[in-house]
């Protein structure tokens, strides 16, 4: 081959190899850091994996949430209107974290289906909900209704 | 009387835009010097009604006109003035206007200098910076109208400026940011009138380039801002969180810098320009983008203000026709941009080369994580967020080599470097820094014991003093013991030195404030103590505290190291009235070497406090190197070379006929 060709073929090839163990890498990354989001019904029915790093969240269930008196430990929950998750956080609550409100936990499941959050992310100001919550929200909402219309025509 | 005033402005100014978009663009066809010369005359006039506008919208926030709804949400009468003043950016409409105030700023300012530039090059420059202020005004005024009126009821009390807004910060990062975002709509429209033109030369780099360095400038600067900003208001000491509003700065930032360091091979050599111009042209786009998952509220962010489906289809349509348009222009223009001259192995164009492949694989790492979660959703893969680690698997390795190329750079020639030239002077400044860096770190560790020797620390001060100590070398060549020489120096030469060691410094902030960051969350109650390395915290107390539209618990920590007293921090909790928000205000003791950095969590019954305590080494050298990149970029962009009025290179090269 002529060597000004046999170069040009080397770099090419170079770069396909490059890009391609580019590629492989951002989505085996993408694959290992992508914290999925699930509503309190999903976790409980068992969609939610143990032991992985998840996210989920609902309102916060009013007269739930319990400090620890020696710690910095505190349990609450969270429901999406139809189940409700439990979530023990150890650490400082963020400042919009109130009862009734949106909130938002990372962590992973521990054997009794209890939430074992890192991070707890609270709504950032009055108007703004989670989207993720609110469509949950949405959801158990209008699952609801269903039911109770199914059981007015019974 | 105002609100409408304001209202009408905007609608004269957006006339004037669709005036300064058509005319000059078709004169420029047609040969009539006087449609050109109108653009102009359009691009100042829509600037002044801009500027009306804007001030009537600040003048109904100082005068609490709370039939105005944007004002109604976003201020009230309690609040002080300069505040009332920011709020006048603080949500969506308003910083939409500041948005178009700062286009029509730039834009005033082309026009200013366009007297350097041969006519048709100008008038089209400023027709596409028209294209885009239409585009902004009539997202103003069909989707977020900020002169929208309350009536018949007119509320006695406004809203509430967000508490977290109510800064300083917020005075100041948003305009710089935008600044910088807008500024890139600048060499955006000089790529689009070099293709239509399929004028691309020396000349045009030299006058692209000032605008390009002002621009990188500002986004410097506010991003620098929003980090420290985010740092001590936010209460909790994070600085950066690859959210993706961040991400959206931050990308226009890298492929800015990449478009920085390919215009100068193509002013000097006349090499990558087509690649100078296709990156002209993401730079915007991705201020638009950034722009688009800010404003159409599609992200699950801090920053989403709003979310309204019709906002956002109107940025994702303006988006699509400003970039498809663009590349379709590129497609079709750009293969006729050759470069003018070959270069070999080790030359300063491939050592840009290099920076540029870095920068853009960065750019493209952060675009896939950002938008993955989006894709995601769309595709009902489900709900994902991209956490950080993703990102700092790929920028650290890409910062870690990018640093190592950037300390060749004083030394590299154009079209072709002796290696071993490179390696021999090489040799000095990389022992100087292995030697530092894998001692440094042992001598913080008070018994050698490997477990607390840190190896992200090692690595991040060979590298700082890598950078640091070739630029040293390369300048201490440069003058060879003269003072005169330094006097012959360039701008350029300056800019590049300052910013190169500023990426150093800020580097510095980010590796060591991560290696040797100390923080503990702890529950205490008065005389309780916690030690964190050498520093004790005694928390003596709360006690109620006022502010003027805020009522707040006050805390106060002793900070003590053996038995001297360092300093006492006062941390806040406050709850602002209006909207009965509670916000955490941190106690910052701050040096160059380390912050202490106390914040005050929630009341835990009886006189407990829930209390986060941190010290964080070197996280000043973060926004310090920032700074002085920004300076860099600055001075670089003020070289002599820019203002000469005309020279004989641009005559020559002028093809379009019509000389000014």
């Amino acid at each position: 081959m002529h060597p000004l060709r046999k170069q040009r073929l080397q770099i090419v090839v170079m770069i396909i190899a490059a890009s391609a163990v580019a590629t492989g890498l951002i989505i085996y990354m993408l694959g290992q850091n992508a914290n999925y989001f699930y509503t309190p019904s999903q976790v409980l029915s068992g969609e939610a994996p143990e032991g992985t790093f998840i996210r989920a969240g609902g309102m916060v269930v009013e007269g739930s949430v319990r400090r620890d008196p020696n710690s910095l430990a505190v349990n609450f929950e969270v429901t999406d209107g139809s189940a409700i998750l439990g979530i023990r956080y150890t650490g400082i609550l963020p400042d919009l974290f109130a009862e009734n409100e949106a909130a938002i936990a990372a962590g992973k499941l521990d054997q009794n289906r209890v939430l074992q959050a890192s991070e707890v992310l609270a709504k950032h100001d009055e108007k703004y909900t989670p989207p993720e919550v609110a469509e949950s929200m949405n959801a158990a909402y209008k699952a609801k209704q269903k039911q109770k219309r199914k059981a007015d025509k019974l | 009387m105002t609100a409408e005033l304001g209202h009408i402005a905007l609608i004269i100014a957006l006339c004037m835009a669709v005036f300064q978009t058509l005319v000059p663009m078709v004169g420029s066809f047609k040969g009539y010097q006087s449609w050109m010369r109108l653009g102009q005359t359009m691009a100042f006039g829509q600037f002044v009604f801009i500027a009306l506008s804007f001030a009537c919208l600040s003048m109904a926030f100082l005068n609490d006109d709370f039939s105005v709804a944007y004002v109604a949400n976003n201020s009230n009468t309690l609040l002080p003035d300069r505040f009332k003043m920011s709020a006048v950016w603080g949500a969506h409409e308003g910083s939409l206007l500041l948005w178009a105030l700062i286009l029509a700023g730039w834009t005033a300012a082309v026009a200013l200098f366009s007297r350097r530039m041969p006519l048709v090059f100008s008038a089209r420059v400023l027709s596409v910076l028209g294209f885009i202020a239409v585009g902004f005004a009539l997202f103003l005024l069909l989707t977020s109208n900020p002169f929208e009126r309350i009536l018949p009821v007119i509320p006695l009390e406004g809203g509430d400026l967000n508490p977290l807004l109510q800064d300083f910060g917020l005075i100041v990062h948003p305009p710089m940011l935008y600044m910088g975002y807008v500024g890139f709509s600048v060499p955006f429209a000089f790529a689009i009138a070099a293709l239509i033109g399929g004028q691309f030369d020396s000349a045009w780099a030299r006058w692209a380039r000032p605008w390009i360095n002002a621009a990188w400038m500002f986004l410097t600067v506010g991003i620098c801002l929003g980090s420290w900003w985010a740092y001590y208001e936010l209460g909790w000491g994070g600085w950066w969180f690859w959210d993706p509003v961040e991400n959206a700065s931050f990308m226009p930032w890298l492929i800015g810098t990449a478009l920085m360091h390919s215009i100068a091979a193509s002013e000097k050599r006349g090499v990558f320009r087509s690649w100078t111009l296709l990156l002209a042209i993401f730079t915007f786009s991705l201020s638009l983008l950034g722009t688009f998952l800010v404003r159409s509220g599609i992200l699950t962010s801090v920053h989403a203000f709003a979310s309204d489906p019709e906002r956002g289809v109107f940025i994702l349509a303006f988006l699509f026709v400003v970039v498809g348009g663009s590349l379709l222009l590129f497609a079709l223009r750009g293969p006729q941009m050759r470069s003018s001259s070959d270069y070999q192995g080790w030359s300063r164009e491939t050592m840009l080369m290099v920076n540029n492949v870095l920068l853009v694989s960065a750019t493209a790492m952060i675009l896939v994580g950002t938008l993955y979660p989006l894709l995601a959703d769309v595709l009902d893969l489900g709900k994902i967020s991209v956490g950080p680690p993703y990102f700092s698997f790929f920028f650290v390795p890409i910062t870690t080599v990018l640093m190592l190329f950037l300390g060749f750079a004083g030394f590299t020639r154009w079209q072709w470097t002796d290696a071993r030239l490179l390696l021999r002077k090489g040799v000095v400044p990389g022992l100087i820094s292995l030697v530092l860096g894998l001692l440094l770190p042992a001598l913080t560790v008070e018994q050698l014991s490997w477990s607390s020797y840190s190896l992200s620390a090692v690595l991040t001060l060979i590298l700082v003093f890598w950078v640091i100590t070739m630029s040293a070398e390369d300048l201490l060549l440069k003058v060879d013991g003269k003072m005169s020489n330094l006097k012959g120096l360039t701008g350029s030469y300056w800019g590049m030195l300052i910013a190169h060691a500023g990426l150093a410094i800020c580097v510095l902030g980010v590796g060591l404030s991560a290696s040797y960051d100390l923080q503990r969350d702890v529950r205490m109650v008065p005389g309780d103590h916690v030690d964190l390395g050498e520093y004790s915290f005694q928390f003596v107390g709360v006690k109620p505290a006022d502010g003027p539209n805020f009522s707040a618990y006050r805390g106060q920590v002793l900070v003590t190291v053996g038995d001297q007293l360092i300093t006492t921090l006062w941390p806040e909790k406050r709850n602002y009235k209006a909207a009965g928000q509670t916000m955490t205000e941190a106690a910052i003791d701050g040096k160059l070497t380390r912050d202490l950095y106390v914040s005050l969590g929630e009341p835990l019954g009886g006189n407990a406090w829930a209390i986060r305590v941190q010290v964080k080494p070197f996280v000043r050298c973060i926004w310090l190197g920032a700074l002085m990149a920004g300076l860099g970029g600055l001075i670089a962009g003020n070289d002599k070379r820019y203002r000469r009025r005309k020279s004989r290179l641009t005559t020559a090269s002028n093809v379009g006929g019509i000389r000014v």
